[in-house]
């Protein structure tokens, strides 16, 4: 039995643990926005947060996951429903065409804005590269990633409570 | 429309609740009785597009295409609620389910009338293997970038502008006043005189007891609302909260896990399978040899994909088996000169005297190109789910030809095709892919052996190795030049040919043409991808002409303006994109810009490419696009579909290369069918004109030109020519 919290639950599952997590979260815990794309960790689709790290969740035992915070797609949301402001720039930008890369973009994005408010061109081309678009909205991506990362700056200038 | 308004017919009806539905039709006993028997049974009605009007004054479209990020869903909607008059926020979809009710009647009514605009992936998957336009098949398919310009021209805007019509129609006779005085605007009907205003839906019980107008007026495009701006698609919200349901999400009570092998020479069969392993390993209900390929179900799909690996399976031997890739370049080079020893090419274009004028010319220019075999790589590797129990098939997966599938499905099985309901849900990319029918009936085979449904989801090694590929190809040109250079005669062979017919056929002013082809058989299998044809014409066509202009001495832009001064359309888009670009500027050492120039599925599209070539491996920097699809529907999504095919092109032309060896596909996942990723994706800029000529397509048309262009930027940067795709890996690059 293998427990962590997921999204903010607490969650004990009773499979193999060297079961990929990326499996784990799609059908043991029917959380289905992360995608399965190649299995080995070369295009990003899987990706998660594992203790606020992007991880590809393809390539990760849920052994690993054990006693741990797993964000995935669902928790990128407040929890009053309220969209993370890289949602908003995705929607803004109308980023997705397909969409099913989207999920493991936008948690490698918001991995970066945690960690970079206001990231270079090259900060974006290293957080990003390891998440493949077969449909090409990459541009799109990189704006949204921008438009967002100001929203935050101003967000942050102004305080909560000038808004 | 003549044919179309006495041949089609528009049906309106009331439905439970006081909806109107209007929906655009053809009679029963149309006078194409093969378009009869193909869509429908004897006093069926086929009905092409749907709008409901809800009592509470929504109006849904009911869109016959499938939705694989190509926004056609917001696009559809956005033409029929324009001609409507509807309030856009009280506008929503609905996928039309796979029925007959529901085909493509616009693509089967042009494709019946002989008409050329048809597009070509539809009559070859017509003509195919897989479907015979005997087998009553359906047409609800989406690619050839077709739904703006025949679903949406042809269906929705009749629909929304005979729904208008009929509800101005109820208002007036209630009103009392003529239909003539009464102005809509946003879903309601207005009298300005009297001040009088309603909504839509107040009239719609009146309006669908009307017989509907048989030739509805069209807006012009100075009288849109909606069509030509940038709304925002109805499918975004639910792709970035990972809510969106695409095929490999499907989640049925009781689903089992199934991961399957092909063979890995296409074409082969199973000789011995040994799954002693397999079959003790965890979770694993049941080893299947399905003799053309093995499945694993199990209670999860690592457990089978696990078994997958642990099985061991002996394939049959064809002659396939001993190919490999240099093997399938022969074999093109010696159809094509046997097809020429044997004077039996297979004619294209032949205007005036080519071959005459070539060979009596002391001034000729000749040059070979090739493009490799290319998988389709779509994000969501392909997955279909299946339930069959009680002589009734339900499947659940992403499908460009939902129709053509569900018949396959009724005929392997052996039931009425009644009995197959098809659930389309997203797809997760297509380029061609998903409107092949061998992944859903491998689906359905499976879950044959069981009573509970199967979900089977191919591994990437799967998707990669068991595709229908671009094919692999060989061009050869020659021409004849004048004293300045300028070509009087053009002499084009190559092998392989599929769709669209016109893909080898040039826009340049050369009164002297043969375009010439032969055909030659193997086992790697075709498929439509992205652009079908014109990617690899595009490439062959535009980087000789741009050989030619160095021949003669002169800038690639302005010998191509020279041989298009005829064509006012094709200028225009080499001019926006020159222009964009500041063609001529100077660049720093080692960097260069192409031009390139291709018409395909009605749009002409220019663009001109950047290239950095100092480093180890050359780099687009900037790509300038221009795109004539004579009108633009929704120019943000019309936009993206450029840049998205030039992504998928510039992949491509980099990167992509399927090989052979030993007849299998050497390729298997993204580390060696490698992708362009962010950090290498150029700047795009796309220039949009709107010229008013017959509406094209838009998925497509951005793929084509993106190849010649970077090469043609390489050479200007290089002085090398790259004759042979991809660029890195062929050796003729910068390496």
């Amino acid at each position: 039995m293998i427990t962590f919290l997921i999204n903010g639950q607490l969650r004990s599952v009773d499979v193999d643990p060297y079961q990929p997590l990326l499996w784990v979260i799609r059908e043991q815990l029917k959380l289905t926005g992360t995608k399965f794309g190649c299995g080995i960790a070369q295009c990003g689709a899987c990706t998660v947060h594992l203790d606020g790290e992007p991880v590809r969740s393809c390539s990760t035992p849920l052994a690993a996951a054990e006693g741990s915070n797993v964000t995935t797609i669902e928790g990128l949301k407040s929890e009053d429903g309220t969209l993370h402001v890289l949602q908003e720039a995705w929607i803004e930008h109308q980023v997705p065409q397909c969409g099913y890369c989207q999920s493991g973009q936008l948690m490698s994005a918001a991995a970066l804005l945690a960690q970079t408010k206001d990231p270079s061109d090259q900060d974006i081309d290293e957080a990003m590269r390891g998440n493949i678009c077969r449909c090409g909205a990459y541009g799109r991506i990189r704006d949204a990633i921008k438009t967002a990362a100001s929203a935050l700056q101003n967000s942050t200038e102004e305080g909560p409570d000038n808004g | 429309m003549g044919k179309w308004t006495r041949r089609g017919v528009i049906t309106a009806g009331v439905l439970t609740g006081g909806a109107l539905a209007v929906g655009v039709a053809i009679r029963p006993g149309h006078r194409a009785p093969r378009l009869a028997d193909m869509m429908t049974d004897a006093g069926e009605t086929l009905v092409n597009v749907w709008v409901k009007i809800a009592p509470d004054n929504t109006v849904t479209a009911i869109v016959p295409h499938s939705e694989m990020g190509q926004g056609v869903l917001t696009v559809m909607a956005q033409m029929l609620a324009d001609e409507m008059d509807a309030d856009w926020n009280k506008v929503a979809w609905e996928q039309a389910p796979a029925h007959e009710a529901y085909a493509n009647f616009i693509l089967a009514r042009e494709y019946l009338a002989g008409d050329l605009n048809v597009p070509g992936i539809v009559q070859d998957t017509l003509n195919g293997a897989f479907l015979s336009i005997t087998q009553a098949m359906g047409l609800q398919i989406t690619g050839g970038s077709t739904a703006v310009r025949f679903t949406g021209e042809g269906g929705m805007r009749i629909a929304g502008a005979a729904a208008r019509e009929m509800i101005v129609k109820a208002a007036a006779k209630a009103w009392n006043v003529p239909s003539k005085d009464i102005r809509t605007e946003l879903g309601h009907v207005h009298h300005d005189a009297t001040g009088r205003s309603e909504p839509y839906a107040r009239f719609a019980a009146q309006a669908g007891r009307y017989a509907p107008p048989t030739q509805p007026r069209l807006k012009t495009a100075d009288e849109f609302r909606l069509m030509g701006q940038p709304l925002k698609r109805f499918d975004i919200p639910s792709k970035v909260d990972g809510s969106a349901t695409f095929g490999i999400d499907v989640d049925l009570p009781g689903m089992k896990y199934a991961a399957v092998m092909g063979p890995p020479v296409l074409g082969t069969d199973v000789v011995d399978l040994d799954a002693t392993a397999a079959e003790a390993m965890p979770g694993v209900i049941k080893v299947l040899n399905k003799g053309s390929f093995v499945a694993v179900v199990a209670d999860g799909y690592w457990q089978a994909q696990q078994a997958i690996s642990a099985l061991n399976v002996r394939w049959s031997e064809t002659s396939g088996s001993r190919m490999d890739e240099a093997a399938v370049f022969a074999q093109l080079r010696t159809a094509m000169d046997q097809a020429i020893e044997a004077g039996d090419e297979k004619k294209d274009v032949s205007t005036g005297q080519a071959r005459r004028i070539i060979g009596a010319s002391d001034k000729t220019y000749g040059a070979e190109y090739t493009v490799p075999f290319l998988a389709h790589a779509a994000m969501e590797p392909l997955n279909a789910t299946a339930w069959v129990r009680d002589g009734k098939v339900d499947l659940w997966s992403g499908l460009q030809n939902p129709l053509g599938i569900r018949n396959e499905i009724a005929k392997m099985v052996g039931i009425d095709r009644d009995n197959v309901e098809i659930h389309n849900v997203f797809l997760g990319g297509g380029f061609g892919r998903r409107a092949m029918t061998d992944y859903p009936l491998m689906a359905v085979e499976i879950a044959s052996e069981f009573d509970v449904p199967i979900k089977m989801i191919w591994s990437r090694e799967e998707d990669t190795t068991q595709d229908y590929y671009r094919p692999a190809a060989v061009s050869r040109f020659t021409a004849a030049l004048d004293e300045a250079g300028q070509p009087i005669a053009w002499d084009n062979q190559f092998v392989q040919k599929h769709d669209p017919p016109e893909a080898s056929h040039i826009p340049y002013d050369i009164e002297n043409q043969f375009i010439h082809y032969t055909k030659s058989e193997h086992h790697i299998r075709f498929g439509p991808w992205r652009s079908v044809d014109h990617t690899q014409h595009g490439f062959f066509i535009e980087s000789f002409i741009d050989e030619l202009a160095h021949q003669a001495g002169r800038d690639g832009y302005e010998f191509r303006r020279q041989l298009l001064e005829g064509s006012p359309r094709y200028l225009a888009a080499l001019d926006a994109a020159a222009e964009a670009a500041d063609w001529g500027a100077p660049l720093p050492d080692g960097h260069g810009q192409g031009i390139a120039i291709v018409d395909s599925f009605g749009t002409i599209v220019a663009q001109v490419a950047r290239v950095d070539a100092t480093g180890p491996q050359p780099r687009v920097t900037h790509v300038f696009s221009a795109a004539d699809p004579g009108y633009v529907m929704n120019p943000d999504g019309f936009t993206a579909q450029i840049e998205s095919g030039i992504i998928y092109g510039l992949t491509a032309a980099l990167y992509g290369r399927i090989t052979i060896q030993n007849g299998a596909v050497v390729q298997s996942n993204f580390h060696d069918y490698e992708m362009l990723r962010i950090d290498e994706a150029p700047e795009i800029s796309v220039t949009l004109i709107n010229s008013g000529a017959k509406v094209g397509g838009g998925g497509e048309p951005g793929t084509p030109p993106i190849a010649p262009a970077v090469t043609n930027a390489i050479f200007a940067a290089t002085g090398q020519r790259v004759r042979d795709l991809p660029i890195i890996k062929s050796g003729q690059g910068i390496t």
